[in-house]
């Protein structure tokens, strides 16, 4: 019953594919490189510096997601977890199509709709 | 005719004991042939891996439905109606120390996850205890937040922009207030049955629940907090 016990919550040091389990390396790693990449940007943006852009603080966030997903969440390109990758590389693509086509279609919309909208930046 | 078998068996409990250790006997021979703990093992570990995935697909949709409240907030928040700005309301401080909460709590929530893999039952529930006080910090400070904000005539009737900040910011936090509650679950559930393949299933589960909370969180403070001072 011990052994099936390992192999049921899937990280026992004993179980088939023990190597995959997480360790208190990855988590130390992944926690100090989500801090470095959490202060960082707030330190650009709260100290008014000019490289604080929205595309900026968008790749730190982007990082910081990289840094939680392999770090925290485990997943990686093993047989094990390849269902996983699928799912979340899936749901990467929708987030995209959702995030960006709603930014695009409207912004359009908006500069065909709104007459004013025309001159200046409609964004602010 | 007390050495009759029929008899002794019919009446005597110890005998039926004798029966149980037979069986259980018999079911170690089966499990000790290599087979038997190849399909054993294999089976709880498909049980398991299943739950997992389904679980993980949940968080994916989860993740659509943040996707969709993403693109509004981004779409509304430069709708102010005339009202306050994100630059005038934030303070990013504050949220600096927020986001540290549920960061912390994430790396906590890891060494949980650590603990149960080494079978320490105590240590598990002590990182899950710790991972909730962090968790409620970053609660309080959301409700405090939005306690201001509202007194201050800046709550979520007064523009789009408000309206479509208060609803995924809160979504996020309702998810970690759920997330609260499973934990509480757990410790008690840990407490009382100990570390049984049910309560490992869950706890990974919990642990992937609350890492993805933590990484919708680094869009909402980029996003919502960062974007609107910057700007």
């Amino acid at each position: 019953m011990n052994v099936a016990n390992e192999a049921l919550a899937g990280h026992g040091p004993h179980g088939a594919h023990g190597a995959h389990g997480p360790t208190y390396k990855q988590y130390s790693i992944g926690f100090a490189l989500a801090i470095i990449l959490t202060v960082i940007p707030f330190a650009l943006v709260m100290s008014h510096t000019v490289a604080a852009t929205p595309l900026v603080i968008a790749g730190f966030a982007l990082a910081q997601i990289l840094v939680h997903i392999v770090y925290f969440l485990h997943v990686d390109t093993s047989q094990e977890k390849r269902w996983n990758l699928m799912a979340l590389l899936y749901t990467g693509v929708m987030v995209f199509i959702v995030l960006g086509g709603s930014l695009w279609i409207m912004h359009h919309l908006y500069v065909n709709m709104v007459p004013h909208a025309m001159h200046g930046n409609v964004w602010k | 005719m007390s050495n009759d078998p029929i008899l002794v068996q019919g009446g005597n409990l110890a005998l039926r004991r004798d029966y149980a250790d037979h069986a259980a006997d018999a079911l170690r021979d089966l499990r000790r042939s290599g087979d038997a703990v190849d399909f054993e093992v294999e089976h709880h570990h498909d049980v398991a891996a299943t739950i997992q995935l389904g679980f993980w697909i949940y968080l994916m949709s989860d993740c659509l439905l943040f996707s969709g409240l993403f693109a509004t907030y981004a779409l509304l928040s430069s709708h102010t109606a005339g009202g306050p700005a994100g630059s005038q309301l934030f303070d990013l401080p504050n949220v600096l120390i927020e986001t540290m909460f549920l960061l912390f709590s994430s790396f906590t929530c890891g060494l949980a996850t650590l603990a149960m893999n080494a079978d320490r039952r105590n240590a598990t529930v002590g990182w899950l205890a710790v991972t909730f006080l962090l968790g409620l910090g970053f609660i309080s400070i959301e409700v405090r937040e939005f306690a201001h904000l509202v007194a201050i005539g800046a709550g979520p009737d007064r523009s789009a922009f408000l309206s479509s900040f208060f609803t995924l910011v809160a979504t996020h936090g309702l998810h970690v207030t759920c997330g609260l509650i499973f934990m509480a679950v757990m410790m008690a559930a840990v407490l009382k049955k100990g570390l049984t393949p049910t309560n490992r299933a869950r706890l990974v589960n919990l642990s992937l629940f609350w890492h993805f909370l933590d990484i919708i969180w680094v869009g909402v403070f980029s996003l919502v907090y960062l974007f609107g001072v910057a700007h």
